[in-house]
């Protein structure tokens, strides 16, 4: 197997709270090739600090430890946040749940898509807008140059992710992380917005981290999933088995929800002390 | 003691008493972290003993004249020296506790409801409702203040209550303006929207649901209010408006202080250093309070 | 034939000038759980706050057990209808605790044995009685859901309107929420009008279903065509297939 793109042992997540520190991430281990990987939860359990600890973004006083954070080579715990700012964007991309949020509400679409490459990378005006325009294209946005112009409160929520997307693949980084890019969405246009992060990643061949609580969604967009309660991983397995997935807890997820053709009385709950030892919740 | 706390900090409280003493407990205990609060309490709790205790602690009546001793610097005898009458200023400030006290308290009472409850219809009524209530108070803010207490003082005659209800005129809008921008924001909140839909009325949803959550921010706001609130008596006594004599209002006391400003500093200082402690001491509270209570951490606590 | 609980007849909503529902007509029957199905912006939830009176501005007809609504919230009504929101974290007053929230709409409406009655009904919707003086922030997202069901509850409704009622919350707490729905419903003989966009949601707890998309009803449809794939309209279908189900000829 080639060397992986990035490789992570032992990186834990700690806040400190009123009672003593707290670990929201508790020493997980894996490692990403040039593939689609799926980390799958519920609330707290440590899966979007995750995300964010390998850029680097968990704010103080959150505290990142690591045995080892590689990316491509670079030794990301020893990265100084200057040079993970050179880093961010650049090579590794970070793409939030709600748009509205992460768009700059006085710029235009344009002007912020062009920002995004102009940062990492100087570009003559002309050739910036024809890559500007021609992102926009990939991410299926009918009419480049009108949405263009646009500023973000006058475009949809689908429209705006895909607006994101546009920002955060420009630069063409080797990594994207994409922290429940769809659950402000509607059904239909999350389809639409997964198959365009889908067809991007695989064809420049990047890796992509898929953040979600949604198994099924993973399951379908996804080569591997890593399955976390509590900041840990419990489950490790290829998309396509999740169904034999052999942890209690990921079983009880995958029982807990309701199916298309669904014909039980009740739904089985999870049951935590099956995995939990200690006396906790 | 350990007991008591561990009943106050109780995850399942047993009754609605504990349940508000833990609440309240646990502000009180975020507000002894803050230093600054500290210090702007243990400030206003001086001024508290000074006013309740008066008698006590001023060592000369505040106005018992002694002609021969006009005018001294302070000394062991005259703390903070002598006025022009030979009253001694220590006593004079002490008493002048009481003053302050009665004028920022019945402010308060008078001015902060006023401006909530007017804030908290407007918002929530919207609509011409909101437009007419909201204009009269932009007529009210648009004057400036002390200005406006002096017309009222001028019309409703000089005197410390006088002075009072004019502060607290000037003063209600500012908490009208503050109430009803926050209850813009819970109005179409869905926990407003269910209580209106079990049939309380609209007088029951303002009262109990909206008002108590108007309540920490204009709390906060009328404690960083209340160094301008004094500020305002003072420049009304200052004027001759507010307290007459012999009342030892610390703004009248500074006025008569003026003419031997060059050669008795301390007639006119003593009483100006305590306007600017009071005035420090409800500042700091109410940037302490704000920490604890501001509604943005409202959820954490 | 007995009485409908809800019955909407050529109903129009709008929000200021900017019309959100056109003529929607449909009933539901005692003892029914139905379904509104449809993307944002299809004016699914619009309906619901119509039927409270939340929405004051409609045309057409609406009647809740037989007596036709009017057009705000009034104290009859909160005794026979009753509405449950979506967001948890919104919908419980911050600053009150469990105890006051359930027994406010006893109070408004005056009635006595308030101390027992709050005690029955945290039993009822599966909550210790250690959480009765918590404030909100002191309680789950699941947690805040039951108290919210449990407020709705109070009054003792026929009917409950459910504004996507699991969709804030995590998989395994869904579950449980929608297996207290199922429960109360059995046991109280409640009628459910439920909003989601959640269509496996829809085949474990309605009957019937109603698709919208733009303000419409598309196509109404019993639960048992939802579950084999059955849909009729190019709409519900697409939908059908973007929840992850597998379509078969109507």
């Amino acid at each position: 197997m080639s060397v992986p793109l990035l490789d992570v042992e032992n990186l834990t997540v700690t806040f400190p709270t009123a009672s003593g520190p707290v670990d929201v991430v508790k020493g997980i281990s894996f490692s990403l090739g040039r593939e689609r990987l799926g980390i799958v939860g519920e609330s707290g359990s440590g899966k979007s600090m995750t995300g964010r600890a390998i850029l680097k973004l968990i704010r103080k006083p959150g505290r990142v430890t690591a045995d080892e954070m590689v990316f491509d080579g670079i030794d990301l715990t020893a990265q100084s946040e200057r040079d993970m700012r050179r880093l961010r964007g650049a090579r590794i991309s970070m793409v939030m749940q709600d748009p509205k949020f992460s768009l700059n509400p006085v710029m235009t679409v344009g002007e912020q898509i062009a920002e995004a490459l102009v940062t990492h990378k100087k570009l003559p005006r002309r050739e910036l807008r024809a890559r500007v325009l021609s992102m926009l294209e990939a991410v299926r946005i009918n009419e480049p140059e009108r949405v263009a112009k646009l500023y973000p409160h006058e475009v949809s929520g689908g429209m705006g992710q895909r607006i994101m997307i546009a920002m955060m693949l420009i630069p063409e980084p080797d990594l994207l992380i994409a922290d429940e890019p769809t659950s402000a969405l509607d059904v239909s246009v999350q389809a639409q917005v997964l198959d365009i992060i889908d067809d991007l990643v695989t064809g420049k061949g990047m890796g992509l981290i898929l953040i979600s609580h949604d198994l099924n969604l993973v399951a379908r967009y996804c080569d591997r999933i890593l399955v976390m309660n509590s900041g840990e991983i419990v489950e490790s397995c290829k998309a396509g088995d999740l169904h034999n997935a052999t942890h209690p807890y990921t079983r009880g997820l995958i029982a807990a929800m309701p199916r298309m053709d669904e014909d039980r009385e009740e739904l089985p709950v999870l049951d935590h002390s099956a995995w939990t030892t200690g006396a906790g919740t | 003691m350990t007991a008591l706390r561990t009943w106050l900090l109780d995850d399942s409280p047993a009754s609605r008493l504990q349940a508000n003493l833990g609440r309240a407990w646990r502000v009180w205990s975020a507000l002894l972290r803050n230093p600054l609060a500290v210090v702007g309490g243990l400030i206003i709790l001086v001024l508290v003993v000074m006013a309740v205790f008066a008698p006590l602690i001023a060592p000369y009546s505040p106005i018992g004249q002694d002609l021969a001793n006009r005018l001294t610097p302070p000394s062991a005898a005259h703390w903070m020296g002598t006025d022009e009458l030979g009253r001694d200023i220590y006593s004079r400030v002490v008493y002048g506790a009481r003053i302050t006290l009665l004028i920022v308290t019945m402010v308060a009472v008078i001015a902060a409801p006023v401006g909530l409850v007017i804030g908290a219809v407007s918002g929530y009524f919207g609509g011409w409702t909101d437009r007419i209530l909201m204009g009269v108070t932009d007529i009210f803010l648009s004057m400036p203040k002390l200005i406006l207490a002096l017309a009222f003082v001028a019309a409703l005659g000089p005197g410390i209550e006088n002075a009072i209800i004019a502060i607290a005129i000037t003063a209600w809008p500012v908490y009208a303006r503050i109430a009803r921008a926050e209850t813009i924001t819970f109005r179409d909140s869905e926990f407003i929207a269910a209580v209106r839909l079990q049939g309380a009325s609209a007088a029951r949803v303002i009262l109990r649901h909206v008002l108590p959550l108007c309540a920490s921010s204009t709390i906060i706001r009328v404690t960083l209010d209340m160094a301008g609130i004094i500020l305002t008596a003072a420049g009304l006594g200052f004027l001759g408006l507010g307290a007459q004599p012999p009342l030892p209002e610390w703004g009248a006391m500074i006025a008569r202080g003026r003419n031997f400003i060059l050669d008795q500093w301390w007639v006119a200082t003593m009483p100006g250093f305590a306007i600017i402690l009071v005035s420090l001491g409800f500042c700091f509270l109410g940037d302490g309070l704000r920490d604890v209570l501001d509604p943005k951490q409202g959820g954490k606590q | 034939m007995t009485q409908a609980a809800i019955e909407l007849e050529n109903l129009s909503i709008s929000y200021g000038k900017t019309p959100v529902v056109h003529d929607v007509t449909f009933s539901v029957a005692e003892g029914e759980s139905f379904a509104l199905v449809g993307e944002s912006g299809s004016g699914k939830s619009t309906i619901l706050r119509a039927i409270t009176g939340l929405a004051p501005d409609w045309t057409g007809r609406i009647a809740v057990l037989g007596a036709p609504r009017g057009h705000a919230p009034d104290r009859a009504f909160a005794k026979t209808c009753q509405m449950v929101f979506q967001d948890p974290y919104g919908s419980i007053h911050p600053r009150k605790t469990v105890d006051d929230c359930l027994a406010e709409p006893l109070a408004v409406h005056g009635i006595g044995g308030r101390d027992q009655r709050v005690r029955d009904m945290l039993a009822a919707v599966g909550l210790d009685q250690r959480f009765r003086f918590r404030f909100p922030h002191q309680l789950s997202g699941g947690q805040r859901q039951r108290v919210a069901i449990a407020r709705a509850l109070m009054l003792e409704p026929r009917v409950m309107l459910l504004d996507e009622p699991t969709s804030a919350l995590d998989v395994s707490v869904q579950a449980e929420i929608l297996n207290l729905l199922k429960k109360l419903r059995r046991e109280q003989g409640l009628t459910y009008l439920m909003v989601t966009h959640n269509l496996p949601v829809v085949s474990f707890l309605c009957d019937r279903l109603a698709v919208m998309r733009h303000g419409r009803v598309v196509e109404i449809a019993d639960a048992e065509a939802l579950k084999t794939g059955r849909l009729a309209d190019p709409y519900s279908r697409e939908l059908y297939a973007a929840s992850g189900g597998t379509l078969q000829p109507a």
